[in-house]
């Protein structure tokens, strides 16, 4: 690891003065100035000589880890509330469990006691590409080149890519939210913002270097969820290289609100394919008022992956992602898996 | 790019004195502010029991406990721990009496090589107190974080099983 300073923040208020000089960075993930929750990514990062921040701030005394009621009948998970305490929350295990599978899914036991859910949405890629600074790769050093579009692309994306970049967003947990609709709750110079989560990641376009759209000089806080969390009819289901302690090739978080045999509402959140977790609206809408049946399932699992473009390596995701879909909602509404 | 620390930041002490309590003993060390809690308790404080594998949080040879929590402690820095009660595998014994999860792990042979092993027991340690394991199954799941390169899971698992199930009794 390179040399670095090291201070503590002892509130959100003074956080955002120890970053108030990031302003000029393009994103979070640029910034020279770093928070440091968790640390599980950030000093991975810094080992591999991906990130090389000048300071890090220790936000970890941050009285940011509680779970709280919102006015709107959903809860408030603090950004500085681990892993493991959130996913095994009663509250959360009772109103969110697809929330809690898609957590629990996710990395290790240790690493999940160190995780915080601010930590957790802005993870940066897997790609071997990026994590390896011999080769090219425009997120870590752009106008460099993408190593991935002809090179070992077996874990890479198949929906919303650019020709600069094909990385996926490894998180588990942010594709839960996603199709929870949570919110990221912001606080920065100017005061607080919030972010839907569908508006937190982004597509790679030609600037792949910026993750997310939280600004260099922003701290998150916390993340809420809406009153819905579709408890009765809702799963998180991963598919992976080995049982456990990987990241998913593909992954979907599924919700559904029924009435008797028929979709009232349908959610689709895909991981392992994309830059950002992928929802599909129009798709999801065109499940409304479908019987929920597996004909139904399948033409909402081909509408969804249209689009979808193999490169030499991972088109198998594409067919896999098809059975993922179709055996997540088949869990969600109760039918045999087929 | 900036090299060195006082290239990098101006006017930086090269160390800051941190304070642990470290298997119930309190330690007051000068680290350098990059110095992970695995380089800590192995180069600085002799404690080699814990095991360094892969240092990027993907083997779980490091881990050990922090105020009872199993962690990876190569990806965390000392400094952060300030305060912090340490456990590594030499504090899990009270003199000459081992661990029951020690003991468990003699008596099924739950290792070849033993690289794995201090990783293994903390790990496992931290999973009894967690209270989320169950069944084997529980338990291959929540110690996946934990990998033997020898292969000894069966009798791993059926090491942590037998403590688990005196955990019920
Ligand atoms: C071996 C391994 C396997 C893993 N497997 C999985 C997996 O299967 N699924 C999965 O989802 N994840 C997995 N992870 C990733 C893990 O979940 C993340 O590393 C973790 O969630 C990051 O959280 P943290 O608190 O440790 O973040 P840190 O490393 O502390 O920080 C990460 C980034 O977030 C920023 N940050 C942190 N908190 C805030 C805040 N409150 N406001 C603003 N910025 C902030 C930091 O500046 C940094 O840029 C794995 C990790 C490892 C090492
Ligand atoms: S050495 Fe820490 S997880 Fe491998
Ligand atoms: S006993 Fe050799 S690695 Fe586990």
């Amino acid at each position: 690891m390179r040399s670095f300073s090291y201070g503590r923040a002892d509130s959100v208020q003074s956080a955002v003065k120890d970053i108030a000089g990031n302003q000029a960075a393009p994103d979070a993930a640029n910034a020279t100035v770093k928070l440091v929750a968790g640390g599980t990514n950030l000093l991975d990062l810094m080992k591999a000589d991906v990130m090389r921040p000048v300071r890090l701030v220790d936000i970890t005394r941050l009285p940011l880890k509680t779970i709280e009621e919102t006015a709107e009948g959903g809860l408030r998970l603090g950004a500085l509330m681990t892993n493991a305490d959130t996913a095994y929350d009663e509250r959360v295990q009772a109103r969110y469990p697809m929330l809690s599978k898609a957590i629990l899914a996710g990395a290790s036991a240790q690493l999940r006691n160190m995780a915080t859910n601010g930590g957790n949405l802005l993870q940066r890629t897997r790609c071997y590409y990026f994590y390896d600074t011999a080769t090219p790769c425009n997120k870590r050093e752009p106008g460099s080149g993408c190593g991935a579009l002809h090179g070992v692309n077996r874990i890479h994306a198949i929906l919303g890519v650019s020709e600069h970049c094909i990385a996926v967003h490894p998180s588990d947990m942010a594709v839960a939210l996603a199709a929870l609709d949570a919110t990221v709750r912001v606080t920065g110079p100017g005061g607080e913002r919030a972010i839907p989560i569908g508006e937190f990641h982004r597509l790679p376009g030609d600037t792949p270097h910026i993750d997310t759209t939280l600004r260099a000089d922003e701290i998150i806080t916390g993340i809420e969820l809406p009153a819905q969390g579709f408890a009765a009819h809702s799963t998180y289901l991963k598919a992976r290289d080995r049982a456990s302690y990987a990241f998913a090739l593909i992954s979907a978080a599924v919700a559904l609100e029924l009435d008797g045999g028929t979709i009232r509402e349908a959610r689709l959140a895909l991981g392992g394919v994309a830059h950002k977790p992928w929802r599909d609206r129009a798709a999801e809408a065109a499940l409304a008022g479908q019987p929920a049946t597996r004909d139904s399932f399948r033409a909402m699992a081909d509408a969804v992956l249209r689009d979808a473009k193999g490169y030499e390596h991972n088109s198998f995701k594409i067919d896999l992602a098809r059975s993922v879909i179709l055996r997540a909602f088949e869990e969600a509404a109760g039918l045999e898996p087929s | 790019m900036p090299d060195t620390i006082t290239d990098r930041v101006p006017h930086a002490p090269d160390t800051l004195a941190i304070t642990l309590t470290v298997n119930g003993v309190e330690r007051t060390l000068n680290l350098a502010p990059w110095t992970t809690l695995l380089d800590t308790l192995r180069l600085h404080l002799d404690l080699t029991g814990t095991k360094k594998g892969c240092d990027h949080g993907q083997c779980g040879a490091c881990t050990v406990l922090v105020d009872g929590k199993r962690i990876n402690s190569c990806l965390s820095l000392a400094v952060m721990q300030e305060g912090k009660e340490i456990t590594t595998v030499e504090g899990l014994a009270r003199g000459e009496q081992l661990h029951p999860m020690q003991e468990a792990f003699i008596e099924h042979d739950a290792f070849q090589c033993g690289y794995c092993t201090p990783g293994q027991i903390c790990s496992a340690v931290g999973l009894l107190s967690e209270g989320k394991a169950k069944s084997a199954d529980d338990v291959r799941e929540l110690m996946s974080g934990n990998i033997c390169r020898c292969g000894a899971y069966p009798n791993i698992v059926a090491a942590i099983e037998q403590v688990l199930g005196g955990d019920r009794r």
